[in-house]
């Protein structure tokens, strides 16, 4: 069987060679790299702008954006037919395309990301190498682990307050440089598909403005989220009297409710911004109507009406704006709010990837897809649903082991 | 430290060094125009008038370039287009015409027929389709390694030892002539079966062609006959409007044509 033609169903006047090439990995790729451009981009409003209420979210949301890094390029691998050739992108890149780029963005992008948390962990790396060294007859993994440490300190002991205050400024400026850097990286995610002049639904000069406020939306969601995952386990832990850390409950639940509602409401201007962006596209198009409309319009209003608007703009971001809006801001609604944002995010890069697909560039016929759900093949297991669930899931398993040596909570207080 | 003498050879050394590969270039004639300044510039001429949609070009095509028989895709293919009195346009193209048009009925995919009673046609015709090896191709631009790239003849080609499989070029081309290889699993197209026009022969799909719809040429031998055509009489290409400069030109082209 030819790629794509197991979960495409085509219908009217397609041409032969039509199939839906991009399914679901290409979507899972926009959105893991959103996550981490938004995540990024909420740690550096505290480390850049000084907004202080976002100062608890800021170093867990930096490590998040780490973890989600080393996930961000899994999709393409799953998606390539060459995984393996995947390598020649960087021995050859061809400038002139889009994706080429992607090799060196992502790596300038890791390098910041990796020496911001370096600078921000320097002394923890210090306090903790130097208690290993003390320690007499130490086990194998203390030697591993001593080892690992006295490594991460690249060989810079001085924690005196002088040098400290000049690790802040270069969190400082690395947060800084890392914005735009963060946008780029994304932005030029929506770049690929906005730039590709035969899809007439992704070619628009908003995509990559669309793909960046989507993003932040997503990586503030994804934040609030597993932060309040975090705070409740917290929560659970001392109310079983097993008392880890010094804070008490009232004053973790406190600390907890305060940090959601200052992080909901860039959310929210996020989200705002995002929809505005989006509708303004779809307007302009309906007004000028050029050649590609008729079939667009079919596309948008009817076959894909309840994807698009009741699933994307209904459920993902009509309800959780009100959710958020509405005055008293409990964290049960936050938690439902943040998911639904999350779902619709994912929606959106739904709507765009197969979307985009979902007519023929003959104008003239339509492609359906069907998601692989009980694969029968290795293709379409990582081209189907389970493919796209190991992505999401493998951030989340990345920042348990990452967390380890980066604590982002309790002990990492003589941190900045 | 080291002396003015040590560094002026060593200067020399290295600028000889490099002057060795950029030597290469100049003595292979590296970019397509100065391949043109030779007079090369492979173009197609499709007759559509001549074309009877009997698919025999699509079969040719299907066993010459090794492109599995049954898999549905393929470097080349027919389409039929019947409209009807009350302005509707019908299309297809069933198993890319390898088997002509044996039915009547319209092909609408998923299993579905259309029947279209003779009496309710205005008028109907077949179009041959085949890569348009465009002066300007998308698919060049977005690969992001490099792997598909333009002769200097102006062909497109693909580098299947090279090319990792992300689609990009699929979904860049407009014509949708681009697909996987069932078997290599890269992308492939139609290069007007360079291995043949490369040796003096013509493409498969030209040879087959019982009535002379297909014809190759050169665009820049003002004798060859192709040109000839495409000088004096009036001709179209496809979608010009997404500015890709197609090199395939045709005779006939109906506006109804996508």
């Amino acid at each position: 069987m030819v790629h794509g033609e197991i979960w495409t169903i085509k219908e009217l006047f397609t041409y032969p060679n039509e199939y839906i090439y991009w399914s679901v990995q290409i979507v899972m790729y926009p959105f893991m790299t959103g996550l981490v451009a938004g995540a990024f981009v909420l740690s550096s409003l505290y480390h850049v702008f000084g907004i202080k209420e976002l100062k608890d979210i800021a170093r867990f949301a930096l490590v998040f954006s780490f973890a989600l890094l080393f996930a961000a390029p899994m999709p393409i691998v799953l998606h390539l037919q060459w995984p393996f050739r995947g390598i020649n992108v960087m021995m050859t890149p061809h400038f002139t395309s889009a994706i080429a780029a992607f090799g060196i963005v992502f790596f300038t992008y890791g390098a910041i990301v990796a020496s911001e948390l370096w600078f921000l962990y320097r002394k923890h790396f210090v306090v903790k190498a130097l208690a290993l060294r003390e320690m007499q007859d130490k086990t194998m993994p203390q030697w591993a682990e001593y080892l690992l440490y006295c490594t991460l300190t690249l060989g810079s002991y001085d924690v005196s307050e002088e040098s400290i205050h000049r690790d802040e400024k270069a969190i400082k400026v690395l947060a800084g440089v890392g914005i735009p850097v963060a946008c780029f990286l994304h932005g030029y995610a929506g770049f690929i598909f906005g730039s590709v002049k035969a899809n007439a639904l992704w070619m628009t000069p908003l995509m990559p403005v669309i793909f960046i406020m989507s993003a932040v939306v997503s990586g503030i969601a994804l934040c609030m989220l597993t932060y309040i995952l975090v705070m409740e386990y917290r929560k659970y832990m001392i109310k079983r009297a097993r008392k880890p850390w010094q804070m008490s409950l009232e004053e973790v639940k406190g600390a907890e409710l305060h940090v959601v509602k200052m992080t909901s409401k860039y959310l929210v201007l996020f989200l705002v911004l995002a929809i505005t962006l989006e509708l303004l596209d779809l307007i302009f198009r309906g007004y000028t109507a050029v050649k590609s409309w008729d079939v667009l319009r079919s596309v948008i209003y009817d076959r894909d009406f309840y994807d698009i608007f009741i699933m994307q703009y209904g459920i993902g971001n009509l309800i959780p704006l009100l959710l958020f809006l509405l005055p008293g801001l409990t964290i049960r609604r936050t938690v439902l709010g943040v998911l639904l944002v999350l779902f619709g995010v994912f929606m959106m890069r739904w709507n765009v990837v197969i979307g985009g697909q979902a007519f023929s560039l003959t104008f003239a016929g339509f492609m359906h897809y069907h998601l692989p759900i009980v694969p029968h093949d290795w293709e379409t297991f990582k081209e189907g649903l389970g493919g796209a669930l190991s992505i999401f899931v493998m951030p989340f398993v990345l920042f348990y082991f990452i967390s380890k040596v980066f604590p982002v909570f309790g002990e990492a207080k003589q941190g900045h | 430290m080291i002396s003015r003498r040590k560094f002026l050879k060593y200067s020399l050394i290295g600028a000889a060094g490099m002057a060795v590969p950029a030597g290469m270039t100049i003595v292979q004639g590296g970019t397509p125009e100065e391949a043109r300044n030779k007079g090369l510039r492979w173009v197609f001429l499709v007759d559509t008038h001549k074309c009877v949609g009997c698919g025999l070009c699509v079969k040719a095509c299907k066993q010459e370039n090794e492109i599995p028989y049954d898999a549905n895709v393929s470097r080349t293919w027919v389409e039929r287009y019947v409209l009807t009195k009350d302005g509707e346009i019908h299309a297809d193209s069933p198993k890319a015409a390898r088997d002509g048009f044996i039915s009547p009925d319209i092909d609408e995919g998923h299993g579905h027929k259309k029947v279209i009673k003779p009496e309710d046609i205005s008028k109907a015709f077949f179009v041959p389709k085949l890569c348009n090896q465009c002066e300007n191709p998308p698919c060049v631009q977005v690969c992001p390694v490099g792997a598909t790239y333009q002769a200097k003849d102006g062909v497109v080609l693909v580098d299947r030892t090279w090319c990792i499989g992300c689609g990009y070029c699929i979904m860049a081309c407009p014509y949708g002539v681009r697909f996987f290889h069932p078997v290599y699993h890269t992308a492939e197209k139609c290069n007007f079966c360079y291995h043949r026009i490369s040796a003096g022969m013509k493409p498969a799909c030209v040879e087959a062609c019982p009535f002379g719809a297909r014809r190759i040429g050169n665009i820049l031998d003002p004798n060859d006959p192709v040109t000839q055509v495409i000088e004096n009489d009036r001709v179209a290409v496809l979608k010009e409007e997404y500015g890709t400069k197609p090199q395939v030109y045709y005779i006939g082209l109906s506006k109804e044509v996508k």
